[in-house]
């Protein structure tokens, strides 16, 4: 059988060297211009334990979807019907928890999401329908039978009704004892940088719930199946060439198929998180376009689990900014403004692009302005933020993104001849 | 021959989706342990006056938002961003129409006015970006979308009016409201006056699209852009009318409802006209006439669904699932017919071939 077996050629160690330690640098540049602002502005509520927990909860639904739009993306098909699948999830979370407990549940939530995702595969793979017209309809029939289903089926339980579904168990938290007391007790000294990288601990000991864990191990699964298998480099080659693939013997519709109902369970699994843990339960309609914004999430990160990664850890972060005062949100203009004159000065410096560089300048000058010119931000700003930056990354910095290079194109069997 | 072939296979396709999703729907109604029976004796009966006012105009505001995301899928442009666009356009006319700078009639021309300009622009972000910087205009409405509604619901949190529970605009002066015309009696509602822009909308949809040469470059650059290019179509500037053009229809999206009955935008404005739309669009095979039919169909199930509430223990909900089928299933059934006429002009033109040259080994073999 004459399949790909061999790893794709890892970047030259010395590239990868350099790359972790500007890495490293601009993470460290980040702590400490968060810290600053935190100690200047005396917003100290933008990292707190407690912020940095809601942060962390508000993630993980965007953080699944962006996973599911990874898995189906990565093997060529363009999967906008994560929002209809979540929220198939979110019942299925709901259905499941109530008869059987939460583990269950999360199990009912994959599986209801990978129900649409088949659906989503039968449409494109098999039947080579359009794929943005395929997610539109997946998105109208998720959203209906949600509803359907929670006003067949909840009606007459305890704690139901025919939009909701409430008092469900979650799965148990956990924290760690001592190193959660001393993170916590540590951050609410408010000393410089020191409170700051003790929040961060803290977030992380107090109180997780086993649900968050699974979602952050499932972005190392992922991880580690698509990039360090020939299973998952198979499966990549379905997305960049699948002529190529199949001529190698690789059963090109077979693969995607499984990465599309993979996709849609794990979109599944953040609309079961949804109802589990980050509220009390079901409500019809509960994933308010975190979907659309999980495929945004997936386009910031280019792609990449480490790239989904931050910008789902980003985006859960301003998504939970709507819970904080609006003070706290003002705090981070003064942030925004140091990143883009940070990033000015990169340009001008390092790849010496004069006008880029000169138009950041101008936009952390207009966001420091904003900042020294009014005392509050209307929180809806807040919620505007993700695809807002998806927007203006979008539009910057394009060149430097690169999806798979089959993404969205209708694969017929046997075109590989 | 192949002319018959070829309507046969635009009628097979609708039909088939038809009835699968009416079969799928009873799958899903007997699966929650209701009778398929009651569902379709409800839908299926002849609606009542009112409920056939209310079909009319939601048909009207339904076919003008298919009519909006077809311009762009006809050229190949998934303006996915219509609910944002008419969002937008909305409460830009409501402002506008409320703060009456001009009197009565002209006060509603101006109206109109704004909503295209106002949804023309917003759209008209999605096509700059795409030409200017090569953004894919599907992730970039989906993201102006969710920008439209904080923005709205900003603004309105702002500068809205409190009226019980919810804000809203300014209410339009009496002499801009348009009443319309009362087929059955007055309890019965009437149909809007503005219903009539998804007529004009349409024929000159039609008009633009197959008699003018902006239509023509349209359609090529849908059809095949490299050809289109190459006999000399300025594409990006195609992009940008279009997505425009796109845009300015969706304002209007909501105008009769407006104009006609809620005079003002807050907790009346009915959202997902947008999403509803395109599906339309894709169930019309964005042709004007295709549209019509569809956007009747959807209007018809949402419309008579209403009462299942009332006569059946069934959640009215079920229709989206049948509209959400009939979707996926028409354009499902259109690829397999078009992959069987594809497969079968193929067929035709190897026979003829072989029969003109009987004695040439190189024929071609496709």
């Amino acid at each position: 059988m004459s399949t790909l077996t061999a790893t794709p050629a890892p970047p030259t160690s010395q590239r990868a060297g350099q790359n972790y330690w500007m890495w490293l640098l601009v993470g460290l540049g980040v702590l400490v211009a968060v810290s600053a602002v935190r100690v200047i502005t005396g917003a100290h509520e933008i990292d707190t334990p407690g912020s940095l927990r809601a942060a962390l909860i508000a993630t993980c639904p965007i953080l699944m979807a962006a996973l599911g739009g990874l898995w189906s993306e990565r093997a060529g098909v363009v999967n906008i019907g994560l929002e209809g699948q979540m929220i198939l999830g979110t019942w299925g979370a709901a259905y499941f928890t109530y008869y059987y407990g939460p583990w269950v549940g999360i199990l009912g939530a994959a599986l209801l999401g990978a129900i649409g995702g088949a659906l989503h595969a039968l449409a494109t793979v098999t039947f080579g329908v359009d794929h943005i017209v395929s997610g539109v309809a997946i998105n109208i029939i998720g959203l209906g039978a949600s509803k359907f289903l929670a006003e067949a089926y909840f009606a007459n339980l305890q704690g139901g009704g025919v939009r909701q579904l409430t008092g469900l168990d979650s799965p148990p938290s956990v924290t760690i004892p001592g190193l959660s007391d001393g993170a916590v007790a540590l951050a609410d000294q408010r000393w410089f940088v020191i409170s700051d990288v003790a929040s961060v601990v803290a977030a992380f000991t107090t109180r997780v719930n086993l649900m968050t864990v699974l979602c952050f191990a499932l972005v190392g699964v992922s991880a580690y199946v698509l990039w360090k298998t020939s299973f998952g480099l198979r499966l990549r080659s379905c997305g960049e060439n699948p002529q190529a693939a199949e001529s190698l013997g690789v059963n090109v519709l077979l693969y995607k198929w499984v990465a599309v109902t993979t996709s849609g369970a794990m979109a599944g699994i953040g609309g079961g998180f949804l109802a589990l843990v980050a509220s009390s339960g079901f409500v019809t309609g509960q994933t308010n376009g975190r979907g659309y914004i999980g495929l945004a999430a997936m386009i910031f990160g280019n792609w990449r689990p480490s790239g989904i990664l931050t910008g789902s850890l980003m985006f859960g972060y301003t998504d939970s900014l709507r819970l904080r005062s609006t003070g706290a949100i003002h705090a981070l203009l003064l942030l925004v403004a140091i990143g883009l004159i940070a990033f000015a000065v990169w340009k001008l410096v390092k790849t010496r692009q004069t006008v880029q560089a000169i138009v950041f300048a101008v936009a952390g000058g207009l966001f420091l302005l904003w900042f020294l010119a009014t005392d509050a931000v209307p929180r809806e700003f807040a919620g505007m933020t993700p695809y807002l930056a998806t927007l203006l990354v979008l539009a910057f910095a394009s060149q430097r993104l690169r999806m798979p290079k089959a993404d969205g194109q209708v694969y017929r069997k046997g075109s590989a001849g | 021959m192949t002319a018959v072939r070829r309507v046969l296979g635009a009628l097979v396709a609708p039909l088939v989706a038809v009835v699968a999703a009416m079969a799928i729907t009873s799958i899903v109604i007997m699966a929650s342990g209701s009778s398929p029976g009651d569902f379709w004796e409800v839908i299926l009966e002849p609606p009542a006056d009112r409920t056939m006012v209310n079909i009319v105009n939601q048909t009207s505001m339904i076919f003008l938002s298919a009519l909006a995301a077809a311009i762009g899928f006809r050229m190949n442009l998934f303006n996915i961003g219509v609910e944002g666009q008419y969002q937008v356009a909305s409460y830009a006319a409501a402002v506008t129409v409320g703060a009456a700078f001009v009197p009565g009639l002209l006060n509603v021309v101006l109206g109109l006015v704004v909503a295209m300009v106002a949804g023309a622009a917003w759209a008209g972000i999605a096509g700059l970006l795409k030409v200017t910087r090569g953004v894919s205009e599907v992730i970039s409405t989906i993201m102006l979308n969710a920008i439209a509604v904080t923005l709205v619901g900003y603004l309105l949190n702002t500068y809205g009016i409190r009226a019980g529970n919810s804000l809203r605009t300014t209410e339009i002066p009496e002499s801009s409201q348009l009443a319309g015309f009362t087929p059955f009696l007055d309890r019965d509602g009437s149909i809007w006056t503005l219903s009539i822009l998804a007529v004009v909308a349409g024929i000159g949809f039609s008009f633009l699209l197959n008699r003018t040469s902006f239509g023509f470059d349209l359609r090529a650059t849908g059809a095949s852009e490299t050809a289109a290019v190459a006999s000399g179509v300025k594409v990006n500037r195609m992009v940008i009318i279009s997505m425009m053009m796109s845009g300015a229809i969706a304002g209007l999206i909501w105008m009769p409802a407006f104009f006609g009955a809620a005079h003002t935008y807050g907790s009346t404005f009915q959202f997902q006209l947008g999403f509803t739309g395109i599906a339309v669009a894709l169930l019309g095979r964005n042709r004007p006439l295709g549209i019509v039919f569809g956007a009747l169909l959807f209007a018809f199930l949402n419309e008579q669904s209403n009462r299942l509430t009332l006569l059946t223990d069934i959640s009215q909900n079920v229709v989206q699932i049948t509209q959400g089928v009939i979707v996926l299933a028409v354009v499902v059934a259109y690829e397999v017919v078009r992959r069987r006429q594809q497969a079968a002009e193929q067929n035709a033109v190897k026979r003829q071939l072989d029969a003109a040259k009987p004695s040439d080994d190189k024929a071609v073999t496709a």
